[in-house]
């Protein structure tokens, strides 16, 4: 390009650009009036008041302009988007390979790394529980690509299994354990079989009504599961037999091992209890995806009517990703009773599966690292934020739609064979139109 | 002559109300290569769709090796040893060459070393790119991927929707080449089905012509092609 028409051409771009800018200005105005610029507050004398906040509008649209007007120019700055080079993805990758061990090395130090108190723990219990959530549900979604909004349902029925069994019968946590896994199995495979023939968004709408269905239930069959007053007193897990009471006294692992009772025994064992149960999700799925079963889900996810021609047999090749991606639902759900003691069905809404879902699809789709890391990034940033109240959904909110414009594939996108016989070579994203797959 | 690999004795298979084939008869014999020619919509993909119970005939049987496979699942029928490739090839996009063709091992489950090797010599092309992702593959090369992923599974009968569909016609020539060195070297059974009835008529043994789903001519692929009704209406007139 001469340099005349370069010249010509930058008032252009600097109105576009403005123009642009408005724009979006805009839509900030019209979005921060209801949200921002009306208020509704309690009165001194007890009713309702309207305050109005036309200040915090101004400052917030003026961010918008601001900040779209610098997008444009870095865009236009660093010039055309670049496709990653081979060294880069490569890079990536090797860093990539160390991300997990050290990761795995830090989840095992955690309890004993100076300063982690109550609240680090029990934060990363929350986290290591969505990790596990994540990765059961990868194998439904990220695997069989059977799009599953309802996957919380799973949760619920393993917490009441574990909940229901452990008051009614005064079973174990680890009787229940297992039981309360194939029961989330069980209820898997009976959602599996009316979908069968269904797809993609009919596939999400049938799975979110089952969601809906097993908690409606939960509220209204008071007679079994106290309703929407929950269950309480549901039994803490032993350690081998021993209790993590906080007096310790005979038959306490306090008093077994000869140390201070003290009720960070119990926080500490439930810690690596769920991360024991979600590295086990892990290593069932990492080895599945080498089996002919895990290498038929990804098939059917590429592609169902090519499984056929093949002699898949489609039918059971659903079931038992609905039903594995269900059991460790249940697994965690269990956990998630043992762990609070107290379950009732507002733990169980969509905005869970929602969280579930956006955690497998912002990790990218299929990766086992990229769940963690978008786990942690997630609920871990969730409680960060804390501090910002009512704005830390907007920070939420804003975190999801920069990792999709940022990585629209997710935080690992690159899918790594299964297979390879004579050479291993992983394929990065950018050998891939955007959009498919 | 013994019996034959595969026959379809009065097919009838309908889509809801439409009926997609009617009494529609054909024999594929051992190591022959028997291609359909037919217009869109003749029920050409129906006939194929219908040997793998996919949708099952409403009347009339399909035999495999003399066995009645007209009720069987679908998944049943594919490990029997037959292989199809679908029309479009449906490669799996995000899975490599070398897993897409493991895929076609999977069910059957011989030893897929031998079988590598031997896909690999009738396309060299597949060798080179085992490890990149299906999807990026030329369309000719999705086609010699279908074919090769199908073939993993050691077939006697090798079922062929429309391989030359959207190919540039020198690809089309190599694919056909492969298809009759398989059926020269391996003895592989071949039901082709075509729109590019001229060079798949060539290749044939013998042929079936397929209007509005009723067998309407039949004979050898030579006395096909010479037919003044096949000229018109398939070979785009004097051609």
């Amino acid at each position: 390009m001469s340099a005349t028409t370069a010249a010509e051409a930058r008032p252009n771009a600097m109105a576009g650009a403005v123009k642009d800018a408005a724009i979006t200005a805009l839509v900030a105005l019209g979005l921060f009036i209801p949200i921002v610029g009306l208020r509704t507050d309690v009165s001194p004398s007890g009713t309702l008041m309207l305050r109005q906040r036309w200040g915090d509008v101004a400052i917030l649209v003026g961010i918008a302009f601001a900040g779209r007007l610098a997008m444009l120019a870095w865009r236009a700055f660093r010039g055309e988007a670049k496709p990653a080079s081979a060294a880069r993805t490569e890079a990536i990758r090797k860093a990539g390979k160390s991300v997990a061990p050290v990761l795995l090395a830090l989840a095992v130090v955690l309890p004993f790394i100076p300063g982690t108190g109550r609240y680090e723990l029990d934060l990363g219990i929350l986290v290591l529980t969505y990790v596990m959530l994540g990765w059961g549900l990868n194998i439904v979604v990220g695997l069989a690509g059977l799009l599953d909004l309802g996957y919380v349902a799973f949760y619920a029925v393993g917490a009441y299994s574990y909940a229901l069994l452990a008051t009614t019968f005064g079973l174990s946590f680890w009787v229940c354990l297992p039981l309360a896994g194939i029961l989330a199995a069980f209820w898997g495979i009976l959602l599996g079989f009316p979908v069968l023939r269904l797809r993609g968004d009919y596939l999400a709408i049938v799975t979110l009504a089952f969601g809906e269905i097993i908690r409606v239930v939960l509220i209204n069959w008071a007679s079994l599961t106290g309703g929407p007053n929950g269950i309480t007193g549901i039994p803490r897990p032993s350690f081998f037999g021993l209790t993590f009471s906080a007096g310790g006294g005979p038959g306490s692992f306090a008093d077994f091992f000869g140390i201070e009772p003290s009720p960070t025994h119990r926080v500490v064992f439930l810690y690596y209890l769920i991360l024991a149960l979600a590295l086990l999700t892990n290593w069932i799925s990492i080895r599945l995806r080498r089996q002919p079963l895990g290498r038929a889900w990804e098939a059917l996810r590429e592609d169902e009517i090519a499984c056929r021609a093949l002699g898949i047999n489609v039918t059971t090749t659903k079931l038992t990703a609905f039903a594995l991606g269900a059991m460790f639902a249940g697994f965690a759900g269990s956990f998630f009773a043992t762990r609070q003691g107290f379950i009732s069905p507002e733990s169980f809404t969509f905005i869970e599966s929602a969280i579930i879902l956006a955690i497998v699809v912002l990790g990218g789709m299929g990766s086992q690292i990229g769940i963690a890391l978008a786990a942690l990034v997630m609920i871990g940033g969730f409680e960060v934020f804390r501090d910002l109240d009512e704005w830390r959904m907007l920070v939420f909110g804003g975190a999801m739609v920069l990792i999709m414009v940022v990585r629209p594939r997710g935080l690992v996108g690159h899918r790594t064979p299964s297979v390879a016989l004579r050479e291993k070579r992983s394929i990065g994203a950018e050998h891939v139109a955007e959009g498919h797959g | 002559m013994s019996a034959p690999m595969l026959a379809i004795e009065g097919a009838w298979t309908r889509y809801g109300a439409v009926e997609a084939l009617r009494d529609v008869s054909i024999e594929v014999g051992q190591r022959e290569i028997v291609t359909l020619v037919g217009a869109n919509g003749a029920g050409k993909s129906t006939l194929l769709m219908t040997i793998c119970g996919a949708p099952q005939a409403q009347k009339g049987r399909v035999l495999f090796e003399g066995r009645d496979i007209t009720r069987m699942p679908t998944h049943e029928i594919m490990r029997l040893g037959l292989a199809q490739v679908p029309e479009g090839r449906r490669v799996f996009p995000r899975m490599s060459v070398m897993e897409n063709l493991l895929m076609g091992a999977q069910v059957a489950g011989h030893d897929p070393k031998p079988l590598l090797d031997q896909v690999f010599a009738l396309f060299p092309r597949l060798e080179e790119r085992q490890a990149q992702r299906g999807g990026t593959l030329s369309g000719g090369e999705q086609q010699m991927l279908a074919i090769g992923r199908a073939m993993m599974s050691k077939p006697r009968l090798l079922l062929l929707d429309e391989p030359s569909l959207g190919l540039a016609p020198l690809i089309v020539r190599q694919i056909f080449s492969a298809i009759r060195d398989l059926n020269e070297k391996e003895g592989l059974t071949v039901l082709l089905v075509e729109q590019n009835a001229n060079q798949a008529l060539r290749l044939a043994h013998r042929g079936y012509v397929l209007v509005n789903g009723r067998i309407t001519l039949r004979g050898s692929g030579q006395e096909l092609l010479a037919m003044p009704e096949v000229r018109d209406a398939y070979l785009g007139g004097g051609h």
